[in-house]
């Protein structure tokens, strides 16, 4: 009975100390002037405009990563190509690199001297939406996966031999099984996408008002010693993760009652 | 029930086909392109093994390690508090678990710096970075198993004597082990490469409180890409190194449980 | 009668679109992130004289070291504008900027300060001098000299204030063995390192002249001392050999050293390089100042002290292990 309680007690403990705190320590701090100079903080040209690079690098970089993940999950799954498994490995590097050489990856390639050299990539959108792109590639596939395993492809091979062409049968067949965790996946994404700092830090090149995200902004108020417009950013984006948590706790029980 | 992974009769093997070869033409483009170039433009191994480098990869290698066994632990106990207990606000703390998913790991920094400025600089304030933005990992992996678990074991157990503690360990435990090493291993690829939650908050002090992502990140600065090319290289050999021991820790026990 | 009103209109036209076309110029000033909010003011002001009629500017700030890797990299600039000259050389190197950048009147400078010790309220410990910093107990946060180029000035601001103070040469390198034994933190950059030391650690923090006043414009608590024997930082500017708009980018550097784009520097925390400018603000000469010549040029000391693997910094930071 102790036993219940002791480890309810520790891990609520736990989470409240690492994680309610500090985010609500945050909450303090940017509104403890009052509500306008934070709002004053966030609507000024150079934070609009980050919001709007923001916007742009994750709606490329969201849709790209989809249509990829649920090829790749149809890939993997059910056409058996040689070198899958390095396929699926490729696959999960993302989460095991450091933003910060991925970013550097970029600069070799496409930057002064590189392979790809001259075709304004670097310390441009361009860029920044490649790095995206790749830090948040993983999600979608992975979730997509196991569904398609645990499917299993009846269904896919009765409508094959009713006559369905094959877009036919993923529209009708496979689809309706693999949206719910599509769109889980897409929440995944799309936060990543979001929050990305360290990749989009090195391949920036900071020009302001145009190569700025908010992640960046929020670095670039805090070293700035504008406290109110580095926390002010950091609610924005905090909130935007909120709703973004939101929508996964929503879509959680669709995607597990399938 | 799970079934196998077939290949789609005939007719439908040409979507496949495209599937896999757009799928692994984007894959190319946006992760292995890049690698290449930062593979190939890695030289300075010298550097890796420099009294600096060597003594970040002993730090971060320690701080992933001690940040793996917390989560297992309190991961565990969190996963163990969602499933099997009843309290109020348990569905928001339910939410708020992913919270280190979808905050972006600039403003995690902000946070932690600003709430726990006594760690700051150290080496216990890497390691909070650390267990916020790796939090989620176990309880995630965790929580779907305990679901899932047939309480007819354990009641047997106690029907047959077994105090809880034992009951957790003899029946339990070697239950959700394999999802705990899971979650363990992908809390520990995050922890290798963190970047953006540890780069404010670690003072970057060269032999004390300096981890692997920052020591790339500084051999950048310094002008030498190349060691920083061959640093990367090395963490994500070392990452790959573990998930793969882990992974085949995990199907040991698995088997081991068959 | 039709012909004649197009060639008028021709000849209107003209002048009309030669203005047009001096409309269109857009500079990319590449700076350091300090004088951010100076430039801020100084754009403007050279927009109102009648070389700046039309010049528009992009602008990108960062770390000096960062902001240079970056054009190595491939950043388009007309004007650079770093904190140290080695940031420039190394565009030098790669044929961005013309080798003849530094040889006008003033060196390719544009801004001058010092390195400062910035202190606890009160100044507790009593940190006046370079000798003070090695005192028991006393704990310094200086950025890295390895990532931040500018931390560079500080080490070279403490081995010469060695000299000064009647050290041999190899003394004044085991003075800065013993003064980074005192170093708690070695943060990337220099406003990191402000932030470091604003959050509590470390008794000092060595830092420029101008960076501290920017703090205390910015609200910080920041208090600060300047020693006896102190380097002159200088900061150097140069229009990229690569740009398409040369004359207008001399013309924004010409603007820059006039008196009232001094002043703007000085009113933002820089020494300016003209006299005259500095009515009504604090500039504290210093009876012990001397400049990186002193120490041997930037050539010689970027070898001697921060080659990374035998540089003088390098051992002594190496040797620190463990």
């Amino acid at each position: 009975m102790i036993g219940r309680y002791a480890v309810r007690f520790a891990a609520l403990g736990y989470l409240t100390l690492l994680l309610a705190l500090p985010v609500g320590y945050v909450f303090w701090r940017t509104f403890r002037h009052g509500f306008w100079p934070a709002w004053h903080a966030v609507t000024t040209p150079d934070a609009l405009h980050a919001l709007k690079v923001t916007l742009i690098l994750a709606g490329i970089a969201v849709p790209a990563n989809t249509i990829f993940g649920v090829l790749a999950g149809l890939a993997i799954v059910r056409y058996r190509f040689r070198g899958a498994g390095v396929f699926n490995a490729v696959v999960d590097l993302p989460l095991a690199l450091s933003p910060v050489v991925v970013g550097l990856a970029l600069l070799l390639l496409y930057g002064r001297g590189g392979w790809l050299d001259g075709h304004h990539v670097v310390f441009a959108l361009p860029g920044m939406v490649l790095a995206t792109m790749f830090v948040s590639l993983p999600f979608v596939v992975r979730e997509v996966v196991p569904v398609l395993r645990e499917v299993g492809t009846e269904q896919e091979q009765a409508a094959s031999t009713l006559g369905a062409n094959a877009w036919q049968t993923f529209w009708r067949v496979t689809w309706p099984a693999i949206r719910w965790a599509t769109a889980y996946g897409v929440v995944l994404t799309t936060a990543r996408a979001l929050g990305e700092f360290g990749a989009v830090s090195v391949v920036s090149g900071r020009l302001a008002g145009q190569t700025e995200s908010l992640t960046l902004y929020v670095q670039d108020r805090y070293q700035g010693f504008d406290e109110v417009g580095a926390y002010a950013s950091a609610v924005v984006l905090a909130l935007i993760a909120v709703t973004t948590l939101i929508v996964m706790t929503a879509l959680k029980p669709k995607k597990e009652a399938r | 029930m799970a079934a196998r992974a077939e290949p789609l009769p005939g007719r439908a093997q040409a979507a496949p086909a495209l599937a896999v070869g757009v799928s692994t033409l984007y894959l190319s483009v946006v992760v292995l392109l890049p690698l290449a170039a930062l593979a190939w433009h890695a030289h300075g191994w010298s550097s890796i093994s420099s009294p600096e480098a060597v003594a970040a990869l002993k730090l971060t290698l320690l701080l992933s390690l001690v940040v793996a066994v917390i989560n297992a632990v309190a991961g565990t106990a969190i996963a163990w508090t969602l499933v099997r207990d009843r309290f109020f606000g348990q569905s928001f703390v339910n939410a708020l678990v992913d919270l280190p998913f979808a905050l972006p790991t600039i403003v995690a920094g902000l946070v932690l710096l600003t709430l726990y400025r006594d760690l700051a600089f150290t080496r216990w304030g890497i390691l909070a970075a650390l267990l916020f933005v790796t939090l989620p990992f176990v309880v995630r992996t965790v929580q779907p198993m305990l679901l899932e678990l047939d309480t007819e074991m354990e009641d047997a157990a106690a029907s047959l004597g077994a105090s809880r503690l034992a009951t957790f360990r003899r029946v339990i435990l070697p239950t959700i082990l394999p999802a705990i090493l899971s979650g363990v291993a992908l809390a520990f690829a995050r922890a290798i490469g963190e970047f953006g939650a540890v780069v404010l908050i670690s003072g970057n002090l060269p032999f004390k409180t300096e981890v692997l992502s920052v020591y790339v990140f500084g051999r950048i600065e310094s002008g030498d890409p190349g060691g920083a090319a061959a640093a990367s290289v090395a963490i994500l050999g070392i990452s790959f190194a573990v998930l793969l021991a882990i992974g085949g820790l995990r199907r040991l026990v698995t088997r081991h449980d068959r | 009668m039709r012909r004649i009103s197009r060639c008028l209109l021709l000849a209107l036209a003209f002048p009309a679109l030669a203005a047009g076309a001096a409309r269109d110029t857009r500079l990319a000033l590449v700076a350091y992130s300090t004088p951010k909010d100076a430039y801020a003011q100084l754009i403007p002001a050279f927009q109102k004289t009648p070389a700046g009629q039309g010049v528009s500017f992009s602008q990108s700030y960062g770390a000096s070291g960062d902001q240079s890797r970056s054009v190595v990299a491939g950043l388009p600039a007309d004007i650079v504008a770093l904190s140290l000259a080695p940031d420039i050389t190394a565009l030098v190197q790669k044929h961005l900027v013309a080798q003849s950048w530094n040889q006008d009147k003033y060196h390719g400078m544009v801004t001058r300060s010092v390195v400062v010790f910035v202190v606890r309220d009160g100044n507790p410990k009593h940190i006046k001098t370079w000798s003070d910093l090695v005192k028991p107990g006393v704990q310094i946060v200086t950025p890295n000299p390895f990532t931040s180029g500018g931390a560079r000035w500080n080490v070279m601001a403490a081995y010469g204030g060695a000299l000064r103070a009647g050290r041999t040469p190899k003394q004044a390198q085991a003075y800065l063995a013993q003064m980074w034994k005192h170093v708690v933190a070695a943060p990337a950059s220099a406003r990191e390192g402000l932030q470091t030391f604003l959050a509590g650690r470390g008794d000092v923090f060595l830092a420029y002249e101008n960076e501290a006043i920017f703090a205390q414009k910015h609200g910080q608590p920041v208090q600060f001392v300047i020693p006896k024997a102190t380097i002159l930082i200088e900061n150097p500017i140069a229009v990229t050999s690569g740009s398409q708009h040369k004359q207008q980018a001399q013309a924004f550097i010409k603007f820059l050293r006039t008196k009232p784009a001094q002043r703007i520097f000085a009113e933002n925390g820089y020494r300016p390089i003209i006299k005259g400018v500095t009515q009504g603000l604090s500039f504290p000469v210093r009876p012990q100042l001397f400049t990186i010549k002193y120490v041997g040029g930037w050539q010689s000391v970027e070898q001697k002290f921060f080659d990374p693997h035998t540089g003088v910094m390098a051992e002594i930071i190496g040797s620190n292990g463990g």
